[in-house]
């Protein structure tokens, strides 16, 4: 070993011996006049470290100096080796606690079910995981109090550590359950531009609360969360649950001894249901916010009514409807049901992360080419007279997706304007100052190009019925 | 580590997967140990017999 001949170097060291503790090595040992009571006691998966020195003084600084060596060896090796399969990194790195599986859906359960058995939280972004290798997977770790974050996990914060796609975001106070990666991403960036800041971000997958699965993972990250110090009050982000998981999950909420807030897209609380529900990502943030200070809240259409009138009253007159054009699916989700009682179902909103616009090519949050392509072309479809857009910042995300967004924008204004239309596009960007796209910069490309920014999805979904239905501002400019 | 260590343990990841995730988790407070994974010989169904083969060994 390349050690050994490192510590005959050190100051006062006359000989030195770096070797497993296997009979045949300590026979070695035994032969340099280097065996000792304690080198006697290693067993064969046991390193020895025997040193011979002018002095006592010289050995145990030559010891410690051996001691770094190996933590040296050891930083290295995490960038430079690199094992073959999870159980040889495993062998590497007895003491890991998370396994990070992303590999094709096909092998991804049998990852999970590796790193689970070997006691480890696994963080699953892989989707096509069957619903039954899901519901076993989450049995599994619920049996051993461990986390199977996903199938289908897009970002996760545990621990200070953002994963997957996650903005950069401080550490604070709130604690998120979230069935929805973007979701999370969308109330974690509001809190960090209201000030606050999230204790863990806990991503369940987007089945977790259906029958089939049960919310067993929801239920399990609440009580990890409750009982977390750091973790004063708790957001829950999901689609509807499935009505038989309601009672347990209620349950669940009502046990917690902690201010809960519940985002369930779609779903209003049942009568005497425990915690605050609300029904958009922002109003989640700002409602555990109120919470966290003691202040009432209540949820207003816009957070600024009086810019935003002053805003609509600038706009051409728009013809046509909205088309959306997602990168984010639950924001596409949020602005269908916010846009459907306002407009009917005038609106087209298209999640173009979904499986059917990705077939072949690169998700649109890492390539934003796809979506250009599609604000081209309506451009040229009369009946669209506002696009309504996202944009979605963060680690893992496009290094710049304002610059393709910003020119399709552009273009496609000029397309519109010369077939003697006027386009409007409304976008919300999640984001902040701290991820390596800078919020301020990304809006500031897109506001050149023309676009309305909002401050949230939900807001400039809002903003786009009014763009198409000026009438809606008696209701929606009073508090809703 | 399990739940009731509690959420707040320096995490120590080993990633299986995308490379940009293990580049990700590198730049935080946390160490990470990428696998060079490739898909086993034979297919995912070959490859979850011979585990569960090895389960009951």
């Amino acid at each position: 070993m390349a050690l050994a001949g490192r510590l005959r170097g050190e100051p006062g060291v006359r000989e030195a011996a770096v070797l497993m503790g296997t009979p045949a090595n300590q026979a070695i040992l035994a032969a340099a006049g280097l065996a000792a009571p304690e080198t006697a006691d290693a067993r064969p998966g046991d390193l020895i470290i025997a040193v011979q020195a002018e002095s006592e003084a010289a050995a145990e600084a030559a010891l410690h100096a051996a001691g770094a060596m190996l933590e040296e060896r050891s930083r290295a090796a995490s960038v430079l080796r690199r094992p073959r399969t999870l159980e040889a990194a495993l062998g590497d790195r007895p003491d890991a606690n998370l396994a990070m599986i992303s590999v094709p859906g096909d092998y991804a359960a049998l990852e999970a079910r590796t790193a689970l058995r070997r006691g480890l939280h696994v963080f699953l972004f892989s989707d096509n995981v069957p619903l039954h290798e899901e519901v076993e997977l989450k049995r599994l770790a619920a049996a051993q109090r461990l986390l199977c974050m996903g199938p289908d996990c897009g970002t996760a914060y545990l621990g200070g550590v953002g994963l997957g796609f996650a903005n950069v975001v401080p550490r604070g106070r709130v604690g998120c359950v979230a069935a929805s990666g973007t979701g999370l991403q969308a109330v974690v960036t509001r809190l960090a531009a209201l000030g606050e800041g999230v204790s863990h971000g806990i991503g369940v997958g987007g089945r977790d609360l259906t029958a089939e699965v049960g919310g067993t993972m929801t239920r399990l990250a609440l009580g990890a969360l409750a009982r977390d110090a750091r973790t004063e009050a708790i957001v829950v982000i999901s689609k509807p649950p499935s009505a038989g998981v309601l009672p347990a999950l209620e349950a669940t909420i009502g046990s917690a001894g902690k201010p809960i807030v519940v985002c369930c897209l779609g779903a209003s609380a049942r009568p005497g249901a425990p915690g605050t529900w609300v029904s958009t990502l922002d109003d989640a943030a700002d409602a555990v916010v109120a919470l966290l200070h003691k202040r009432p809240w209540a949820p207003r259409a816009f957070s600024d009514p009086g810019s935003v009138q002053a805003r609509v009253a600038a706009l051409r007159p728009v013809r046509g409807t909205v088309l959306g054009l997602y990168t984010g699916g639950t924001l596409a989700h949020e602005a269908r049901l916010i846009l459907e009682p306002l407009l009917g179902d005038g609106p087209r909103i298209l999640d173009l992360g979904a499986d059917e616009f990705t077939v072949g090519r690169p998700h649109p949050m890492l390539d934003p080419d796809a979506r250009a392509v599609r604000v081209s072309e309506a451009a040229r479809d009369g009946d669209v007279g506002v696009l309504l857009l996202d944009l979605v910042l963060g680690r893992g995300a496009h290094p710049d997706p304002a610059a393709a967004l910003a020119g399709a924008v552009r273009d496609a204004r000029q397309t519109a304007q010369r077939g003697g239309r006027s386009l409007l596009a409304v976008a919300s960007v999640v984001g902040t100052e701290a991820d390596p796209q800078r919020l301020s910069g990304q809006v500031d490309q897109l506001r050149a190009a023309g676009v309305e920014i909002l401050p949230s999805n939900a807001e400039a979904a809002r903003f786009a019925a009014l763009a198409v239905r000026p009438d809606l501002a008696s209701s929606l400019l009073r508090a809703r | 580590m399990t739940l009731d260590d509690g959420l707040d343990q320096p995490l120590r990841v080993i990633n299986v997967g995308l490379e940009l995730f293990a580049e990700q988790v590198e730049g935080q407070a946390a160490t990470v140990l990428h696998v060079d994974w490739r898909p086993p010989a034979g297919g995912a169904d070959i490859a979850s017999l011979l585990a569960q083969l090895e389960d009951e060994a």
